[in-house]
């Protein structure tokens, strides 16, 4: 069994810090499927679609029958470990800071033999359950784990380089005064969070939450997302101590171009929604991306809370869906940023949320706590991208099967299908 | 010798004295809220575009943003409703000859603190002009709250039904107005109205009645407490902006220092 | 439906053995010592580099070049030309490519030579670009490299078949024997058992005397007609059977058995012998579980007998079953895709009588085996060859 991982010792501040390493990043094409599956926490291989042969290493012909139609598809997790060995020299910096490592052969039940990653609390040639992760270079890779859980499972060192998981780790939830704001401290704070910092702008404006954040228990830090300086202060402040950056600033604002009228709540969505993001990874992001490997509170993540609309253009919103978009595309460039230091980006999509501005639409909406408790559960998995409520889910699957019709679903309007 | 030449002679001597009544322009200078349906008043804010280095090796400049109504501004008559017809109603076209002229200050201290709520009547003006005469034609009328020595959430000072913060009422507006032709009226807090001044009928009645006579407005002043009740001389010119409804500004008095 | 048999080998001839000293770390690059052998094969038997119509190769620092780009840093105009990317099969798979040449008509005289650079950086590039499969697959997982993968082989066949340290060190130790009569292997230190038993480990269960010693160096002989041979007045050996096989046994879980099992009976059939008529052995030793598979699956006894196979013989020049007479790559050095020659350059010698000071007596008859290219998690390359006296030095 693991051992629960305990909080981590004061930082020594004449130890120079760890500098960030990765695993190998490069991978063929058609092995990015897997990482594409992982990204969202599903474990996928290809499977011929004309003789049902499953795939591994993935590959551009079916090994079986030579057809080119192998489709991505969620892979039966069971299997038997074979044989196995502990990696106790490596060429790859990376794994020589982390030796002894231990992988080994699994054979599925399915059938393809796998190398894998193997979970501390597995034993020798046994029964195993595989599960799909993101390694330290972004890229999906295969895990065997008891097929019972097992307790502290994820404080074993192999699953803290695989996760992001906010336990002794010290977060930036960026704005006060967001409705969802107490929801995220609070799972923050039963995730087991060291520190919570919250983001409080406008000092001289009262708002009704703050009672309810004191009570939770955070430090509250002023921060403008709108206001360069302020953001660049901050970081000053504490950017040395943010493990884990939560972007929750929003605005948001009903109608489309012509409803507008004029731009200027445009440019308040685009000034805290985009330039806000901007801002924030230009003073936090380079010194996060220093202390990735910093043990057991490293920096780990950056995440954004983006609406569905980033993906396709909501016209109800749809000056505010242009910024979301906006701010969907910066994450892409921030994780290409942030990806040589292995500082992991995680989009959480929802659809409209359960508060003011959406007060308009009809249900389903996600509720703050709903929203809070799938943030900290993609931090515990190490996703990349998670979708939050079913509307997301739905225009989630609707733009994969055919980006165009859901242009036209969405613009449409009108009767359904 | 000539007035102007006694007065440049005075200003170096420091007989005279020129006093800043202006907030420093910076992003955590608050700004007036309004409902969340309508566009807000844009907070200052500045971008650093070179710092002496490889952005602009020998300089440094910023890029500033903020609405026409951010920090220590000026109220032309096109700002309101009832002054959209006004002749000569935006910055730019306001004569120059206007942004120059007497002062006259009427402590309203003590009231203020003992009501945050509290609102100037024609009594208050009447006791001042007891004291220091008729308020002469074409004055500034500056109410003196000491509000600007208020710091972060008490200045707003906003609760559940809004702000509270001192201002004139309808009434002595109008007085001021019809009774003693004011050049415009000027205040302490982030609006010529009180806090509360919403709620009246019509809302925002101080800017209502100004700025449909044509007058003009003075928010978030400072260092009223070291302007004399009268005889000081102020100098408020908005930037010349295109059709402008206002802009911040560096508001000065011209003070007897004898 | 019946399958043609192969053609008989009959006048291809293996001459001029010659192996550069090895060195663990070289400035120069992998075209500097295939020349090198080149140079040295042809010196000994005195050609001239004019007179090679066939030219193989094996290598893998030569990048960007393959063989048509040594073609002109050579100097070499040849009717045959050759690339033979094999790992440790490539010897034997380049050996049946230039026999069918030579027997065909297609080229009188072919120089196989094998070479690589070893840059103080090399082990790490060749890994980062190996194979795709093994950069999609295999390297994420603890980059343990070829240790790895073999140490899982190795993990398995013990699980499988009760193999212990103890058997994989007796092999690693007689190699070891047999090295301090060769001059020209990289290590020259005796090594016992006790030793072997007490190594730093590498990725359990293989440590460090499992492993060989990546250095620079190249190998080389030349293929002809028998009778070309006898016109020149040189030494050489008769090729009387050969087979290669890749990719085989693909549905095993894991490998424990090799391509050479579903050829050797073809193999011993060409030979016209059975397998312990043999007088020498040289496996690819890349690590001792590997030589054990050999064995088992060239017929020297059942799967799975490995252990008592080699509890039972005397592995040393002078014992009942001389193996790796050179000492192998475990105790010569591995110098690259050169690894892959250095047991039929060794067993050349030994059936010609060159091989001095680790000479089995009266050798006659040899068999060399390859093996390589873990492309994934197994060894997709496997070749075998007979080599016989022809006339001796």
């Amino acid at each position: 069994m693991t051992d629960p991982l305990l909080a981590p010792p004061k930082k020594n501040p004449q130890r120079r810090s760890t500098s960030p390493t990765r695993p190998p990043e490069m991978r063929s094409r058609a092995a990015l499927g897997l990482t594409a599956a992982a990204a969202e926490g599903r474990l996928a291989l290809q499977c011929c679609a004309e003789c049902a042969t499953w795939q591994y290493p993935p590959r551009d012909a079916c090994v079986a029958c030579l057809s080119n139609d192998l489709p991505w598809v969620d892979f039966p997790p069971q299997g038997q470990l074979l044989a196995e060995t502990t990696v106790q020299t490596s060429p790859r910096l990376y794994y020589r800071e982390r030796v002894p490592w231990r992988i080994g052969t699994v054979k599925t039940d399915v059938g393809p033999i796998i190398l894998v990653h193997i979970h501390p609390d597995v034993t020798p040639q046994s029964a195993i359950h595989l599960t799909a992760h993101l390694d330290r270079a972004g890229q999906g890779v295969l895990v065997a784990m008891p097929p019972q859980e097992t307790s502290n499972a994820m404080d074993a060192p192999l699953m803290r380089e695989l996760t992001a998981d906010p336990k002794h780790r010290r977060v930036l939830l960026t704005d006060a005064r967001a409705e969802n704001a107490p929801a995220m401290a609070k799972a923050l704070k039963d995730a087991g969070a060291a520190i919570i910092f919250i983001g409080e702008s406008e000092s001289w404006r009262p708002y009704t939450a703050r009672a309810a954040l004191q009570e939770i228990g955070v430090e509250f830090m002023p921060l403008d997302v709108t206001d360069t300086l302020s953001v660049q202060t901050l970081a000053g402040e504490i950017g040395g101590k943010t493990d884990i950056l939560i972007n929750n600033a929003q605005f948001v604002r009903p109608g489309g171009a012509l409803a507008r009228g004029d731009v200027g709540f445009a440019q308040n969505e685009m000034d805290v929604n985009y330039f806000g993001m901007m801002r924030l990874a230009q003073a936090f992001g380079p010194g996060m991306c220093k202390r990735t490997a910093d043990e057991a509170n490293s920096a780990v993540a950056w995440v954004n809370l983006l609406h569905i609309g980033a993906l396709a253009n909501t016209p109800e919103y749809g000056a505010f869906a242009a910024s979301q978009s906006a701010a969907h595309s910066l994450s892409q460039s921030l994780r290409s940023e942030f990806r040589t230091a292995g500082l992991r980006v995680m989009n959480v999509f929802s659809g409209p949320t359960e508060s003011d501005w959406f007060a308009s639409l009809p249900p389903p909406k996600v509720l703050p706590q709903s929203l809070a408790r799938d943030v900290i559960k993609g931090l515990q998995a190490g996703v990349e991208d998670v979708w939050s409520g079913d509307i997301a889910k739905d225009v989630r699957d609707r733009f994969r099967r055919d980006p165009k019709v859901l242009e036209r679903e969405l613009t449409f309007g009108g009767d359904g299908p | 010798m000539t007035t102007l030449t006694d007065l440049a002679a005075s200003l170096a001597s420091g007989t005279i004295r020129v006093v800043d009544l202006t907030h420093t322009l910076d992003p955590d200078f608050p700004v007036i809220i309004l409902p969340p349906e309508f566009g807000q008043c844009a907070r200052f804010r500045m971008e650093e575009i070179s710092a002496y280095d490889h952005r602009g090796p020998a300089w440094k400049w910023h890029n500033i943003s903020m609405s026409e109504h951010t920090g220590t501004h000026f109220d032309a008559p096109s700002h309101w409703v009832s002054g959209r017809d006004v002749p000569f109603g935006s910055v730019d076209a306001i004569s120059p000859e206007n942004f120059v002229g007497p002062v006259v200050v009427i402590d309203c201290v003590a009231q203020s603190n003992a009501n945050e709520d509290y609102e100037m009547v024609i009594d208050d003006i009447t006791a001042w002009e007891k004291q220091h005469g008729t308020i002469p034609n074409g004055s500034w009328i500056m109410m003196r709250t000491d509000w600007s020595k208020r710091q972060g959430a008490a200045y707003l000072n906003m609760r559940e039904d809004g702000p509270h913060s001192p201002g004139p009422a309808p009434e002595a507006i109008k007085f001021l107005i019809d009774e003693r032709d004011i050049l415009g009226f000027g205040t302490e807090t982030v609006g010529t109205d009180s806090g509360q001044g919403s709620h009246a009928v019509p809302p925002y009645p101080a800017h209502y009645y100004l700025h449909g006579a044509g007058k003009f407005g003075l928010q978030c002043l400072s260092g009223l407490d070291q302007l004399p009740a009268t005889g000081a001389i102020l100098i408020a010119a908005p930037l010349k902006i295109k059709d402008g409804t206002g802009s911040p500004l560096r508001v000065l008095a011209m003070v007897d220092n004898t | 439906m019946t399958r043609r048999a192969p053609a008989s080998y009959n006048g291809v001839v293996l001459t001029a053995p010659f192996s550069t000293p090895y060195q663990r770390y070289s400035i120069d690059t992998a075209h500097h010592w295939i020349a090198r052998a080149l140079k040295g094969s042809l010196d000994s038997v005195g050609l001239k580099k004019n007179q090679l119509d066939g030219f193989s190769v094996s290598s893998f620092t030569l990048f960007p070049d393959s063989a048509v780009g040594l073609t002109q840093h050579l100097g070499l105009s040849t009717r045959w030309l050759d690339h033979v990317p094999m790992g440790g099969a490539s010897a034997g798979v380049a050996l049946r490519r230039a026999a069918r040449a030579v027997q065909a008509g297609d080229a009188d005289i072919v120089a196989c030579v094998a070479g690589d650079t070893n840059h103080i950086d090399s082990f790490r590039q060749l890994l980062s670009s190996f194979s795709r499969f093994a950069m999609d697959a295999s390297y994420p997982y603890g980059y343990g490299g070829p240790n790895a993968n073999f140490a899982l082989l190795t993990d398995h066949y013990m699980n499988e078949f009760g193999a212990t340290r103890t058997d994989f060190g007796r092999i690693c130790v007689s190699q070891r024997d047999n090295a301090l009569k060769n001059p020209r292997a990289v290590m020259q230190k005796q090594l016992t058992l006790d030793q072997y038993l007490k190594a730093r480990l590498i990725a359990d269960p293989i440590a460090l005397f499992d492993c060989v010693m990546p250095c620079a160096g190249a190998e080389s002989f030349l293929v002809m007609h028998e009778d070309k041979a006898l016109q020149l007045g040189i030494p050489f050996a008769r090729l009387t059977a050969a087979i290669e096989r890749h990719n085989a046994h693909a549905d095993d879980p894991m490998q424990l058995r090799g391509g050479w099992t579903l050829d050797r009976d073809t193999l011993w059939e060409m030979a016209g012998c059975t397998p312990l008529d043999i007088d020498v052995m040289q496996t690819y030793d890349d690590y001792p579980v590997i030589v054990m598979m050999q064995f088992e699956d060239l017929g020297m006894c059942e799967k799975g007998e490995g252990p008592t196979f080699v509890r039972d013989h005397d592995l040393t020049i002078n014992g009942n079953f001389p193996h790796n007479t050179s000492g192998g790559q475990l105790s010569a050095g591995q110098a690259g895709a050169a690894g892959g020659f250095i047991g039929m350059v060794e067993a050349l010698r030994q059936v010609t009588g060159q091989a001095s000071g680790t000479q089995v007596k009266d050798a006659a008859r040899a068999l060399v085996t390859g093996f390589g290219m873990i492309n994934y998690d197994r060894g997709l390359c496997t070749s075998a060859t007979v080599l016989e006296t022809g006339v001796r030095a």
